[in-house]
């Protein structure tokens, strides 16, 4: 099986960042006296990211045309019991796919950061950061085991950590680096005990191992209730992926996250990282699929996050801002796609998502650039005649993310949309409303923010917060004008925008209904049969997207964009009179929906209220008060006491004798 | 009125006494302390020699001598601390000595 894809070639994949890493890292800095210059740093990790993209083509080539699979450990770290921890890898069509969109996006946004941090001064920390972070993805999703998984997990999440707090001047980035962090925490919580609970029950760590073991997991209930035990561990399993890939409640940080420079918001938290919950289920389908009461939960949670997410895009002016609601929004759509047992489509949506939220997103931060580090888009408009190349990218991105005919974006999102609409579980019904409003509402925001940065009046001179940074005074330019990025940003734009319009209609026939996943996703036919009818109405890409004119997600994206444009570029006061009109709602989707509140009064305070409580009730009273200091000052007491028997003269201590001789002898004769 | 066994256990209890009321009156010299002590084992001593008489058998006026013995030895070391005291704190005052108050 595994002879055409070599241990080596497969080792030299996550090796190569790493080392490039560790070399920016420990010789690009002050740590290593600072030997390497910035060109040698970003020549490096770049090779390192260059030579992991070659392999891992290399390795998709032989998985989709040669139909290579390859599962081994390569090093045992400890068996502990029955239990064996290892590394190792299992290569297959999900992976290979994986492998491919990591590096390929990587190595985009390599290129692309030596022209964004051209002017920063962690530049060379910068690159260690995103090569190891490439590293770490490419170890949790070549993992063959769940603890590999998890140890990349923990990885990401922790370069995710270092990326957002990358600027640590600033208290905003702080902050949001470790909200990140500790949200992170409450999904990863949910995670190790759904993998600890494979572990306890089925004894393995390693994937095919444990998925040889589920038809004895299925007939098992957690010890002392009556819930099924595959449902647990699939619930556990599922706030881990909640966790990472920011879905409702625990996607608070995600928005947060654009504190962190454009660069990694586009390969962290949009292409890559973010989707490792996704990719996560996909692999655990066989766990998944026994659960329907797990799959409900995963359609209830994704349709929540995938329309009212999407809603909040609506009134950001920020755009990263808007971009992030809209990655939320996606995300929110794989989710619902792994509800309805669709897994192949929400891992096709996932790579096509990377490329064309990848590219809007160096997009976003190719218009930063050009407007001199202004983000609002109130104060930009008509860049398009300034950065064409930027202009053209982001029009290709936003129409694949609409899910326009032909481009990549609608052939998986209306594959999503069909999908949910074949799945036959009690949620796919308001699942199915919400992501066909979503695409409405994707529409609106995506065009809203088009057309406010791209076409209109300029508004440069306009922002109220204007501040001539030095950026401004350093190119020699005029001051607010907008310039086009250099080669280096452009390149990767250009780059990315190709598989944002084509890779859809080349991959849907071998992704969602050819073999490409047929040993990494099982699907219980019989019972979701989401796939099955899918695959019944489908003939051919060009076909279905002729049949996409007639049906509602085309006519409702339309509408979005129709709409935007009326709104932004015909009449300006209708936002203002429909903000003025729906004042409470607006001010809730100012608030977004108030979840900070609570999670910063409510959770936050209760949790440092119950701290506290402990702290001073607990440590202080009971520990310090009551059993430290209480047992030193018992013994203090009686001694105080005890010490008035001590006189020191010679007389008291004879009578004492004495005494105790009569008591004794008293004893003695007549009551013994 | 011939000397019994009980005239003998008396004298022996009332210098026991004594010497009891004397460690426990003297608050001035730890000489009539050391004195007094003496004078226990000496009470005792006479209570080993009556009851050896009476009961006719030589063991108890043998211990007496072993008694003696340690007795002496008992005074010389007290002697010897004795000196060392006053050499140390200028008194020999039994109300003073009282360093190991606690």
């Amino acid at each position: 099986m595994s002879q055409t894809l070599q241990t080596t070639n497969l080792l030299a994949v996550p090796l190569a960042p790493l080392v490039g890493s560790v070399l920016a890292g420990v010789f690009g800095t002050h740590f290593g006296g600072n030997w390497l210059g910035r060109r040698i740093t970003h020549s490096l990790t770049i090779l390192g990211v260059l030579v992991a993209f070659i392999l891992s083509a290399q390795t998709l080539w032989s998985v989709a045309v040669d139909g290579a699979r390859f599962n081994e450990t390569l090093y045992t770290w400890m068996v502990v019991g029955g239990l064996k921890m290892e590394i190792g890898f299992l290569v297959d069509g999900l992976t290979a796919m994986m492998m491919c969109v990591v590096t390929f996006v990587s190595l985009m946004v390599h290129i692309y950061t030596i022209g964004y941090m051209e002017e920063d001064e962690g530049y060379n920390r910068f690159f260690s950061y995103i090569s190891l972070f490439t590293f770490s993805m490419l170890m949790l999703v070549m993992s063959n085991n769940m603890l590999q998984l998890f140890f990349g997990w923990e990885a990401v999440g922790l370069v995710s950590y270092l990326l957002i707090g990358f600027w640590f001047n600033k208290p905003t980035a702080i902050f949001a680096n470790m909200k990140a962090f500790l949200v992170n925490r409450v999904g990863d919580f949910g995670f190790i005990l759904g993998i600890g609970l494979i572990a306890a029950f089925a004894g393995t760590l390693n994937y095919t191992e444990a998925f040889a073991k589920t038809a004895d997991l299925a007939a098992l209930t957690l010890p002392g209730t009556e819930w099924m035990l595959v449902t647990v561990i699939c619930i556990c399993l599922f706030i881990g992926a909640m966790g990472k890939s920011a879905q409702f409640p625990l996607h608070v940080w995600l928005p947060d996250s654009m504190e962190g420079p454009t660069p990694i918001s586009a390969l962290i938290h949009a292409a890559t990282m973010v989707t490792a919950g996704i990719f996560m289920v996909a692999r655990m389908s066989p766990l998944f699929e026994l659960s329907d009461t797990a799959l409900n939960l995963v359609l209830v949670i994704g349709a929540i996050t995938a329309l009212f997410m999407g809603f909040l895009g609506l009134i950001q002016n920020d755009i990263k801002r808007v971009v992030a609601y809209s990655t939320l929004s996606q995300l929110g759509y794989m989710t619902v796609a792994l509800g309805a047992s669709a897994y192949s489509v929400a891992v096709f949506h996932l790579m096509t998502h990377a490329f064309f939220k990848a590219l809007l997103f160096l997009g976003a931060g190719s218009v930063i650039m050009g407007m001199h580090h202004n983000q609002d888009i109130r104060w930009m408009g008509g860049v398009r005649k300034y950065m064409p190349i930027t202009w053209i990218t982001s029009l290709l991105g936003s129409l694949a993310l609409i899910g326009t005919p032909f481009f990549s974006g609608f052939y998986s999102k209306d594959s999503i949309i069909e999908a949910v609409a074949e799945s036959a579980l009690p949620a796919a019904g308001f699942a199915y409303f919400a992501v066909l409003a979503g695409v409405f509402v994707t529409a609106f925001y995506s065009f809203r923010m088009y057309f406010l940065v791209f076409h209109g009046a300029e508004r440069y001179d306009q922002n109220p917060d204007a501040h001539h940074d030095d950026h401004a005074h350093d190119d020699g330019r005029h001051d607010h004008t907008p310039h086009e990025s250099p080669w280096v940003v452009t390149v990767p734009l250009l780059l990315l925008a190709i598989p944002s319009v084509v890779i859809g209609y080349f991959t849907i026939d071998a992704m969602l209904f050819g073999d490409f996943f047929k040993d990494a996703i099982f699907v219980n036919e019989d019972k979701h049969e989401a796939m099955h009818g899918l695959g019944h109405a489908y003939h051919g890409a060009i076909a279905m997207a002729m049949h996409a004119f007639s049906t509602a997600p085309f006519w409702l994206a339309l509408a979005g964009v129709v709409s935007s444009y009326y709104m932004y570029m015909i009449n300006p006061a209708v936002p203002a009179a429909i903000k003025r009109a729906c004042m409470p709602i607006y001010t809730l989707f100012e608030n977004k929906y108030y979840m900070d509140w609570i999670n910063e009064n409510i959770l936050a305070r209760g949790a440092r209220a119950l701290g506290t409580g402990l702290w001073k009730g607990g440590d202080q009273s009971v520990i310090d008060g009551g059993i430290v200091n209480g047992s030193w000052k018992l013994v203090g007491a009686v001694s105080a006491m005890s010490r008035q028997l001590q006189s020191g003269y010679l007389y008291h201590y004879a009578l004492a004798m004495i005494v105790g001789v009569f008591l004794l002898m008293t004893w003695f004769v007549w009551l013994k | 009125m011939s000397i019994t066994l009980g005239h003998y256990l008396t004298v022996g209890a009332i210098l026991f006494a004594l010497s009891v009321i004397g460690i426990f009156l003297n608050r001035k010299n730890l000489i009539v302390l050391l004195m007094a002590i003496e004078l226990m084992l000496l009470a005792v001593n006479m209570n080993f020699v009556a009851f050896s008489h009476y009961l006719g058998d030589l063991h108890g006026q043998i211990f007496v001598f072993f008694i003696l013995t340690v007795a002496a030895a008992e005074s010389a070391i007290g002697l010897a601390i004795l000196v060392q005291l006053f050499r140390n704190k200028s008194s020999i005052n039994v109300d003073e000595l009282n360093t190991l108050k606690g």
